[in-house]
C-alpha cells in the first residue's frame, strides 16, 4: 500500500519575463489502487502537476511538498522518481532518433529492476506487452517515438507502464488522440497495469469517454493552478454538461 | 630518410583553407621541417579475394591538388600502395587495409589508389591506428557503373597527427559512398573530396567525430558537380567533449554551369557535451546554373535536448546511461551504414570511452 501526497504545492517557469507561476497551492492525496481523474480547461496547469512531480528541469517548485509514503520526492533526481516507482505517461512523448524501442526498454526495465532481465524471458515479455495493445512487434525496432503517430505513442507509454510496473501513475491526456478502438485497447492496459500492481492513477482528460473505460474513485476539477472541486465521478458528467464556465470565473 | 627541400608555399593560417588548423601541431608536415621516414605502414589485413590485388607501383596522380601537404607527398614519393579491383567482381565481404607500424619522430608520406573496374562492387576498410605521423595522397576511381563503400576509421593514439586528402572520382552511373570516422588523434585534418566525371554518378559522404580535451579534428568536404545529373548526399555529426576539443567542417559543394538536373544536400550536425569545447561548420553551395532538380544544406551546433534527457529518466535511466544512449543514438545514423557488426561495435565502444572519459573531466 503506498501513498503520494502533494500539499500546497507551488510551481513557477522561467519565461522570459521572469518566474511565472502556474501551479497555486495544489492538495491531493493518491493511494494504491485509486483512480483520480483530473479535469480543467486549457493552460490551467494540470501537465506542469504531472511534470512537477516527475521531476522536469523547466519547473521550479517555489513552495510545498510531494512525498511517495513519506519519502520527499522532490529531492530525488528525475531516475529516482522513477525508481521510487513514479510513472509519467507523458502528452507528448519524445522522440529519441537512433535509440530503439528494444534498446529503450531494456535499459530502463534493468534500471528499475536493479539487474538486467533475463533475454530470454524479457523478448517473450516486451512480445506480450505490445500484443496486448495491438502495436506490430516491427516497433520494437523503430527509434523511440520517431515518425510515430500520435496514437502509436500513445500506446507506446502504455505498453512501458505494464512493462516497467510503477506504483503510481500519472497519465496526461493519454487518451487524446486515440481513435475508439484504441482507446479501448490502451484503456484496458492501464486497467491490467492497475490490477497486477494495485497502482494508483492520477488520470489527466479533457472527456468522459476515458472514464467509462477507466473508473475513476474521485474527480477533481482543476482551475488556474489549483484544485477547485472534488467529488465522485458524477462531478465528470456535470462537466461534459456545463463546461468549466463556473471555475474559471471565480 | 631526407630532410624534405621547401620550395613549397608554406601556409600561414590566414589561408582560408588554414585559418583553423593548427599549424604548430602538424609535427612539421605543412613547412616541409617533418623528416620523411621510409614507413610503408599500409597493408591489407585479411587474404585478399581473387580478382584483388595490392601492389606497389610508380603512379602518376589522377587529380590535381592545391593543397600543399599533398603536393609535398606527391614531391617526395612516386610509389603509390594500390588497390585495385577487377571489372565485374562483387563482394560481399570487406576487403580490410590498414597500418600497425608507425612513429612519431618521423613523418610517413603515404600515397594511395583505390581502383574500381567496370561494375565492381566492394567494401574497403581502412583501419587507421597507432601513433604515427603521417600525409596521406589517397584516391580513388570508380570506373563506369561499379559501386564502393570506402570506410576510414582514424583510430589513432594520442599523439598522432594525420593530414589526409580521400578523393574520389566518379565516372558513369557510379556510385560512392564513403564513412569518415574519426575518434582518435591529436591533429587529424582530412579532405574528403569528391569530382563527378560523368552523368549518372553519385556520391555519399558520411562523417562521424568525436573530439575530447585537447583534440584537433578537421574535415573538409568538396564536392565538384562538373557534369549533368549526378547526386551527392553529404551527411557529417560530431561530438565534442572537454577543454579546448576542437572540429571543423566544411561542406563545399560546386554546382558548375554544366551540372544541370544536379541534386545535392549537404548536412552537418554537432553535440557539444561541455564547455570549454568549439564546433565550426561552414556550409558552401556555390551555384551557377539554375537547372537543379535541388540544392540545400543545414548545420546545427547544440547541447544535449533536454526533453530527451528528461524522458529516459523518466523510466528510470540514470543521467549517465541517458546521455549515453542519447550520444550512441546520435552516431547509429551514420556508423550503421558500415554494415559490418564488428567495426560498428568497436567505434560505438571507442565513442562509449570517449564520453566517460570526458564525463570524468567535465
Ligand atoms: N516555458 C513556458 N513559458 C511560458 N509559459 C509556460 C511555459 N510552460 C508552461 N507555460 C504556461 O503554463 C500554463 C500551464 O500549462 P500546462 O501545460 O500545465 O497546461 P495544461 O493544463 O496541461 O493545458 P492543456 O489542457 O492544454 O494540456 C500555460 O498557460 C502555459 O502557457
Ligand atoms: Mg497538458
Amino acid at each position: 500500500m503506498s501513498t503520494l501526497e502533494i500539499r500546497n504545492l507551488q510551481v513557477s517557469v522561467n519565461t522570459d519575463d521572469g518566474m511565472v507561476e502556474i501551479l497555486k497551492g495544489v492538495d491531493l492525496t493518491i493511494k494504491s489502487g485509486e483512480t483520480h481523474a483530473i479535469m480543467g480547461p486549457n493552460g490551467s496547469g494540470k501537465s506542469t502537476l504531472a511534470y512537477s512531480i516527475a521531476g522536469h528541469p523547466k519547473y521550479t517548485i517555489t513552495g510545498g511538498t510531494v512525498t511517495l509514503d513519506g519519502v520527499d520526492v522532490l529531492e530525488m533526481s528525475v531516475d529516482e522518481r522513477a525508481k521510487a516507482g513514479l510513472f509519467l505517461a507523458m502528452q507528448y512523448p519524445v522522440e529519441v532518433p537512433g535509440v530503439s524501442v528494444s534498446n529503450f526498454l531494456r535499459t530502463a526495465a534493468t534500471a528499475l529492476r536493479g539487474e538486467a532481465p533475463k533475454l530470454r524471458t524479457w523478448v517473450g515479455e516486451v512480445k506480450t506487452a505490445m500484443e496486448a495493445l495491438s502495436m506490430d512487434p516491427a516497433f520494437a525496432t523503430r527509434n523511440v517515438n520517431e515518425g510515430f503517430s500520435g496514437g502509436e505513442k500513445k500506446r507506446h507509454e502504455i505498453m512501458q507502464l505494464e512493462l516497467l510496473r510503477p506504483k503510481m501513475a500519472i497519465l496526461d491526456e493519454t487518451d487524446s488522440g486515440l481513435d475508439v478502438d484504441a482507446l479501448r485497447i490502451v484503456s484496458e492496459g492501464v486497467n491490467r497495469a492497475k490490477e497486477a500492481n494495485n497502482l494508483g492513477v492520477i488520470l489527466i482528460t479533457h472527456y468522459t469517454r476515458i472514464l467509462r473505460y477507466i473508473k475513476p474513485d474521485f474527480v477533481h476539477v482543476f482551475a488556474n493552478g489549483r484544485i477547485v472541486e472534488q467529488g465522485g465521478p458524477e462531478l465528470a458528467e456535470k462537466l461534459e454538461a456545463n463546461g468549466y464556465a463556473d471555475y474559471v470565473s471565480k | 630518410m631526407s630532410v624534405l627541400t621547401t620550395n613549397y608555399l608554406t601556409p600561414t593560417g590566414r589561408e582560408e583553407a588554414w585559418r583553423f588548423t593548427p599549424l604548430k601541431r602538424l609535427r612539421g608536415l605543412h613547412d616541409g621541417t617533418a623528416i620523411q621516414s621510409d614507413r610503408e605502414s599500409l597493408v591489407t589485413k585479411t587474404a585478399l579475394p581473387s580478382g584483388v590485388t595490392f601492389t606497389r607501383e610508380n603512379l602518376e596522380p589522377l587529380s590535381a591538388s592545391d593543397d600543399v601537404i599533398i603536393e609535398r607527398v606527391r614531391g617526395a614519393s612516386s610509389a603509390v600502395a594500390h588497390l585495385a579491383i577487377a571489372a565485374n567482381s562483387e563482394f560481399s565481404e570487406p576487403i580490410f587495409l590498414g597500418r600497425s607500424v608507425g612513429g612519431l619522430d618521423t613523418a610517413e608520406f603515404s600515397r594511395v589508389r583505390i581502383s574500381l573496374g567496370t561494375h565492381a562492387v566492394a567494401t574497403v576498410i581502412v583501419e587507421n591506428t597507432t601513433d604515427t605521423v603521417l600525409a596521406e595522397d589517397l584516391e580513388i576511381y570508380l570506373a563506369p557503373g561499379s559501386n564502393l563503400k570506402f570506410v576510414t576509421l582514424q583510430e589513432f593514439e594520442s599523439k598522432s597527427v594525420y593530414t589526409a586528402r580521400h578523393h574520389a572520382i566518379v565516372d558513369k552511373d557510379a556510385t560512392f559512398k564513403s564513412i569518415t570516422v574519426t575518434v582518435g588523434g591529436d591533429v587529424v585534418r582530412i579532405l574528403p573530396t569528391v569530382a563527378f566525371k560523368a552523368p549518372g554518378a553519385s556520391a555519399d559522404l558520411l562523417g562521424v567525430y568525436f573530439a575530447t580535451a585537447g583534440q584537433f579534428f578537421e574535415h573538409r568536404n568538396h564536392v565538384d558537380h562538373a557534369v549533368p545529373h549526378a547526386k551527392s548526399n553529404v551527411n557529417y555529426k560530431g561530438a565534442l567533449a572537454g577543454q579546448d576539443a576542437h572540429t571543423v567542417w566544411i561542406g563545399d559543394v560546386l554546382i558548375r554551369a554544366a551540372a544541370e538536373g544536379t541534386d545535392t544536400y549537404e548536412l552537418n550536425r554537432n553535440l557539444l557535451l561541455s564547455d570549454g569545447a568549439r564546433a565550426d561548420s561552414v556550409p558552401n553551395l556555390e551555384i551557377e546554373t539554375g537547372e537543379i532538380i535541388g540544392a540545400g544544406h543545414a548545420s546545427t551546433t547544440g547541447r544535449f535536448d533536454d526533453e530527451q534527457l528528461f524522458y529516459l529518466m523518466s523510466r528510470g535511466i540514470a543521467m549517465a546511461d541517458a546521455r549515453r544512449l542519447v550520444v550512441r543514438g546520435f552516431f547509429n545514423e551514420i556508423v550503421s551504414e558500415i554494415g559490418n557488426e564488428e567495426v560498428q561495435h568497436r567505434i560505438m565502444d571507442r565513442i562509449d570511452n570517449e564520453l566517460e572519459k570526458a564525463g570524468r573531466n567535465v
